[in-house]
């Protein structure tokens, strides 16, 4: 048996990749649940949910979550009659398990030495991880297209087709963006990209401030949610999940909030130094090191994260041709420009 | 009632503006500074450190009272004359005016010479009322106001929504009669 299938390092990896997809996803999740309702409520002069409670303690409305996973988990899964009952429960999992994946594949923390070894903190450690993480992301807009088609309703269809759209104008921007800072690191592991700003003790985000905000940008059309949440269009058109109810509902709910998750988590890795402290030497201090890193990389995506939701609750929504305007005329071009920039200032 | 005008400046399409990228932050600005000092009052008060405004502007509704507008048209009263008498001398007026035809009175005799007639049953079936307020404005005796400042008039069954005129004059307490399922 070789050494990678060893009992230890099975389990590790598995319990590396339930950390990520369900401590790190899911709770962040439900967590950016209650932080989406009483941020808004409290930039807008108002209370936010706080009726929830247990024992008639209610933390802050913190039993909120709680009360609508079980609301989610207990309604009825309604499937339309002129729906396709197979691609109508296979689309919310497409687009969460996507979604699940690039989770597992960031890097928590570096390598560090306990007990005598050296533990990985990556749960999937790939030496291509953002090129599979990008293509898993747009994986996640098959899910979307899918259900809007599997519902059998016209407005179910009209927000799968904005979906795909919206794919078109930000994905390309979305990879065009990070070309500067992959140049710099010379390397498409996301574990190497983090260790080179350990390295050299800088930040991506201050080799490549122009790329950080096109990508957060970019990043925010991923997610699909204000101001891009043109698949969704509430007020229009319910989009492409209006057919969906109960659990599957909440499994299209949770995918907007894991993508948001690893958008900020990709950011984090690439541009905001990932694991590193500034002027700590992580690494050589076993285990406090791997804890420090692990709450290091999750305190900075929990900074992108209030971020991106005070976004989410200050702009208005896009208009179509406004968001390709957006992807096409500005995000690209200034793209290249960085390039260009880059490879000139690199080989000056 | 006087007009007056309050001349409104329209903002003007700049460059500025036109790039959005600057308007955004602008935007962020002023949701960020609700947000941080929301959040310092809030902590204020939750330390008990008065002197500091509230956080939020939310009443809390069925712990604390509705906050009803000064001219807010709620539940009807009837009034009465100083000597006591029902001011209403049944003319109908406010059940012609009624669009939603919530109004029944029937009229009867009054003990007043001065008076020709007065209610004998004056009933307002609030199920039914749009609270337009007509009735108000139609009566010329000013028997009927709409400021009873009651707002929870909801019940379990249709005829528990009728008032009567004992009721409306604040002679006799509501009767409510709740259903079979809850007494």
């Amino acid at each position: 048996m070789s050494e990678a299938m060893a009992v230890e390092n099975v389990l590790f990896v598995v319990a590396k990749i339930l950390f990520a997809t369900i401590g790190v996803g899911l709770s962040i999740a439900g967590f950016l649940g209650w932080v989406e309702r009483k941020q808004s409520a409290v930039m807008q002069d108002r209370i936010g949910a706080n009726r929830a409670a247990i024992l008639g303690i209610n933390v802050l409305g913190l039993f909120h979550p709680i009360a609508d996973a079980i609301k989610m988990l207990t309604k009825e899964d309604f499937v339309p009659a002129g729906a396709h009952p197979f691609l109508h429960a296979l689309a919310p999992m497409i687009s969460l398990g996507s979604a699940m994946f690039c989770l597992a594949a960031m890097p928590y923390g570096g390598v560090i030495q306990y007990a005598g070894r050296a533990w990985d903190l990556q749960p999937i450690a790939l030496s291509e991880g953002l090129p599979l993480v990008l293509a898993a992301l747009a994986l996640g807009v098959h899910g979307i297209f899918m259900a809007g088609y599997a519902t059998g309703s016209n407005y179910g269809l009209l927000g799968a087709m904005r979906g795909a759209a919206q794919m078109i104008a930000y994905e390309v921007c979305l990879v065009s963006t990070l070309a500067g800072i992959l140049f710099i690191y010379g390397t498409l592991d996301l574990q190497a990209a983090v260790s080179w700003q350990a390295r050299h003790g800088v930040w991506g985000v201050f080799l490549q401030p122009l790329a950080f905000v096109l990508f957060l940008t970019a990043g925010a059309a991923v997610t699909k949610r204000a101001p891009f949440d043109l698949p969704e269009g509430e007020s229009e058109i319910v989009g492409y999940h209006v057919e969906y109810s109960g659990m599957k509902f909440g499994m299209f709910l949770m995918t907007d909030l894991f993508e948001s998750i690893v958008i900020c988590a990709l950011i984090t890795t690439l541009f905001l130094g990932g694991w590193t402290i500034p002027f700590m030497d992580l690494p050589a201090k076993g285990l406090l090191g791997g804890v420090l890193m692990v709450s290091s990389f999750i305190g900075k995506l929990m900074l992108l994260l209030f971020f991106l939701m005070q976004v989410r609750w200050t702009l208005p929504r896009f208009r179509f041709d406004q968001l390709l305007d957006l992807g096409w005329k500005n995000i690209l071009p200034l793209s290249l420009i960085n390039f260009v920039a880059t490879i000139w200032a690199a080989y000056l | 009632m006087t007009v007056t005008i309050r001349p409104v400046s329209r903002p003007a399409r700049t460059f500025v503006t036109q790039v959005y990228v600057f308007e955004v932050w602008r935007g962020l600005a002023i949701t960020f500074r609700h947000l941080f000092v929301n959040l310092f009052r809030h902590t204020m008060s939750l330390l008990g450190i008065k002197g500091f405004a509230p956080g939020a502007v939310t009443i809390q509704y069925p712990e604390d009272p509705a906050v009803l507008g000064k001219r807010a048209r709620t539940r009807h009263r009837l009034l009465k004359r100083p000597d006591g008498a029902v001011r209403c001398t049944a003319c109908l007026l406010c059940e012609t005016v009624c669009p939603a035809k919530c109004i029944r009175i029937t009229a009867e005799d009054a003990p007043d010479p001065g008076i020709e007639k007065r209610a004998k049953t004056f009933d307002i079936d609030l199920g039914l009322c749009v609270f337009c307020g007509y009735c108000v404005e139609a009566c010329p005796v000013d028997a009927i106001h709409m400021d009873a400042n009651q707002v929870e008039i909801s019940s379990f069954h249709r005829k528990n929504m009728i008032w009567s005129m004992p009721e409306l004059l604040g002679d006799a307490p509501k009767r409510y009669d709740p259903p079979e399922s809850i007494r």
